[in-house]
């Protein structure tokens, strides 16, 4: 396997300069923008409790779901991985309490700092949360009220768990987004790395001061996924931080490598796949039968809805999967065990996820977003008229632009994605002159993107 | 040797751009409907337009009538940008020329409840070519990519 790792792949190494490294390494300049996501964060909350109960007329159901779940997917996910995380404000009372100061470890510090339980470590109960999110999506979206409970029953989880539990364990295993931004953070051209040629003897002296300088419990010296890396920078900031770079990389640098993919893993890909074509239909479709169906909680019809959203999610794809890898097993005449090449395969799926999310919220952002002028001079749909832009008249933007930019998103994620299960194929040592028996794979990522397509443009 | 090589680069990257958009510009000669009058008569309700799709040909006279059956709802076409809206239990018309083909999402602009910024429907008018020519291109550009990045699997297959 070794043999088959790619060293071609482009870095950039930004912290070389000083000044970015001087930038990354002061506490301060994170400090502020953290401050303003918790201002926006505040504002989130009064608006959802004090504000109109119309969605759209509602700063905290417009900002959230429209400006800022747009911003991630559009642009902090795929060019900054977890950038959004590094910026976050859920956690930071807890880590106050931790640490005992709001900037930087200080004061008396609070919390038990327990390790979380070897049972609950992967992403299944962020997969779980991302679900539930999922099942009352289009209640969620529309009800201000229903955002901020969100909202607020996620600070106080975060801050309980910090309580209990040591650094940010709340982010690495509970944060029902979380689990969507890791899983795809590896697609991003920005990567925080030791350096690479780091001897043993350095690792070894880092590897004891870096576990305290981990808020996400990571060995740096170690990593080689952006999965569970916030991008808090702490590790800059220790006495071997200089170990330690930012490198701007190719898109595919990390999927190009060979790497383990968890079970847990492997249905979180799958179980984004299925969200995302369930909240196209939902969301983008001409169907009022399933809006209704989802928004109307608790009746028949949402339990259908709730029904058919895990079966699809979490039964249909990952089952289709398994067996057009099984097929791929047979034909290859392949070594490896099916679990093994379900889980690099689910893998291999990820683009096509990440860019049928981002084709999906292109046509979700751009005809939605002429809502928010009028909520940033009205908040709290109040009748105020803060910055003259209350009256602002809704239109959709780029109508016309919208399909083709959609149709060249899943095309280019099918592509990726389809090199990657050929790149995966030889990687578990399928003779090349084999690597078409991945075609039930490549068969199944058309087959979801055709899908896609038909709910974007159909 | 790298004139060869870089003529071959030159070469795949031309394809690559051009087969696309001619896979989803190029003309198509497909056999013209003669112009008829439709009329369609669309039921608002909250979340929903009874019929959600509408399928004329280019250059038929539309004639929509909306009815709201709860509150009051509206209609905007995208890219035709008519808009019209109905008080509960009345009708209101919108007529037109399906000038333009393609398919269109049509929106309430009438703020009618919690789901109201996804109550849509969709117009077709004609064949939905960029959905068939979407299909071909990601196909097309699949197998351009893996034989282009693949050598073996070309010389093999």
């Amino acid at each position: 396997m070794g043999a088959m790792e790619k060293s071609a792949n482009f870095r950039y190494e930004l912290t070389q300069h000083a000044w970015v490294r001087r930038l990354l390494t002061s506490r301060w300049p994170q400090f502020a923008l953290r401050a303003v996501t918790l201002a926006g964060f505040v504002l989130v909350l009064l608006t959802g409790f004090m504000g109109s109960p119309i969605g759209s007329r509602n700063f905290a159901v417009m900002f959230v779901w429209i400006a800022w779940w747009s911003a991630l997917k559009l642009l902090m996910l795929p060019f900054g991985g977890r950038a959004w995380c590094s910026i976050c404000p859920i956690p930071m009372p807890g880590e106050w309490l931790q640490q005992g100061w709001l900037v930087k470890p200080g004061g008396k510090k609070f919390g038990l700092g327990l390790r979380w339980p070897r049972q609950l470590r992967g992403t299944w109960l962020q997969s779980a949360g991302f679900a539930a999110i999922g099942l009352f999506s289009a209640w969620t979206l529309t009800t201000p009220i229903v955002t901020a409970w969100i909202f607020a029953g996620l600070i106080i989880v975060a801050v309980a768990v910090s309580v209990v539990f040591e650094q940010r364990s709340f982010c690495r295993y509970l944060c029902p987004m979380g689990g969507f931004i890791g899983l795809y953070s590896g697609l991003a051209p920005l990567e925080l790395r030791p350096q690479p040629h780091l001897t043993t003897e350095a690792k070894i002296l880092a590897a004891k001061e870096w576990p305290r300088g981990c808020p996400w419990i990571n060995n740096p010296a170690a990593l080689k996924s952006n999965a569970n890396c916030g991008l808090c920078l702490e590790c800059l900031r220790t006495e071997t931080g200089s170990q330690m770079q930012l490198n701007v990389r190719s898109f595919d640098a990390e999927l190009s490598q060979p790497s383990s993919f968890r079970l847990d893993e492997a249905f979180l890909s799958l179980g984004l796949l299925g969200s995302v074509m369930i909240y196209t239909a939902i969301f983008q479709g001409p169907w009022g039968v399933i809006k209704n169906a989802a928004l109307n909680v608790g009746t028949l019809a949402w339990w259908g809805f709730a029904g058919i959203f895990l079966l699809t999610s979490f039964g249909l794809l990952p089952a289709t999967l398994a067996g057009a890898t099984w097929l791929a097993r047979t034909f290859g005449q392949a070594a490896q065990p099916l679990r093994l090449m379900f889980t690099r395969y689910s893998r291999a799926l990820l683009p096509l996820g990440l860019l049928s999310w981002i084709a999906f919220t292109i046509s979700f952002a751009f005809g939605k977003m002429a809502y928010l002028w009028p909520v940033v001079s009205d908040p709290f749909g109040w009748g105020w008229n803060l910055f003259g832009t209350a009256g602002m008249e809704w239109q959709p933007y780029l109508v016309n632009a919208t399909p083709v930019i959609e149709v060249l998103l899943l095309a280019a994620g099918l592509i990726w994605s389809g090199k990657s299960v050929l790149d995966t194929t030889e990687q578990l040592g399928t003779a090349s002159q084999r690597r078409w028996s991945a075609l039930p794979v490549i068969l199944f990522a058309l087959a979801i993107t055709v899908i896609m397509l038909w709910l974007l443009i159909g | 040797m790298a004139a060869s090589k870089f003529n071959v680069t030159v070469f795949k990257t031309i394809l690559g751009i051009i087969l696309p958009l001619l896979i989803l510009a190029a003309p198509l000669p497909l056999p013209e409907a003669q112009p008829t009058e439709r009329h369609f008569r669309i039921e608002a309700s909250q979340f929903a337009y009874t019929p959600g799709v509408l399928r004329v040909n280019p250059g038929d006279q539309v004639t929509i009538e909306l009815v709201a059956t709860d509150v009051v709802h509206g209609l905007y076409i995208d890219s035709y940008e008519l808009q019209t809206s109905a008080d509960p239990g009345q009708t209101a018309v919108l007529n037109f020329t399906a000038g333009q083909p393609g398919v269109f999402r049509f929106r309430c602009i009438v703020p009618c409840g919690q789901m109201h910024p996804f109550m849509l429907g969709k117009l077709q008018v004609g064949p939905n070519l960029l959905f068939l020519r979407a299909v071909l291109m990601s196909v097309a550009g699949l197998l351009l990519w893996v034989l282009w990045k693949n050598p073996r699997i070309s010389a093999t297959s």
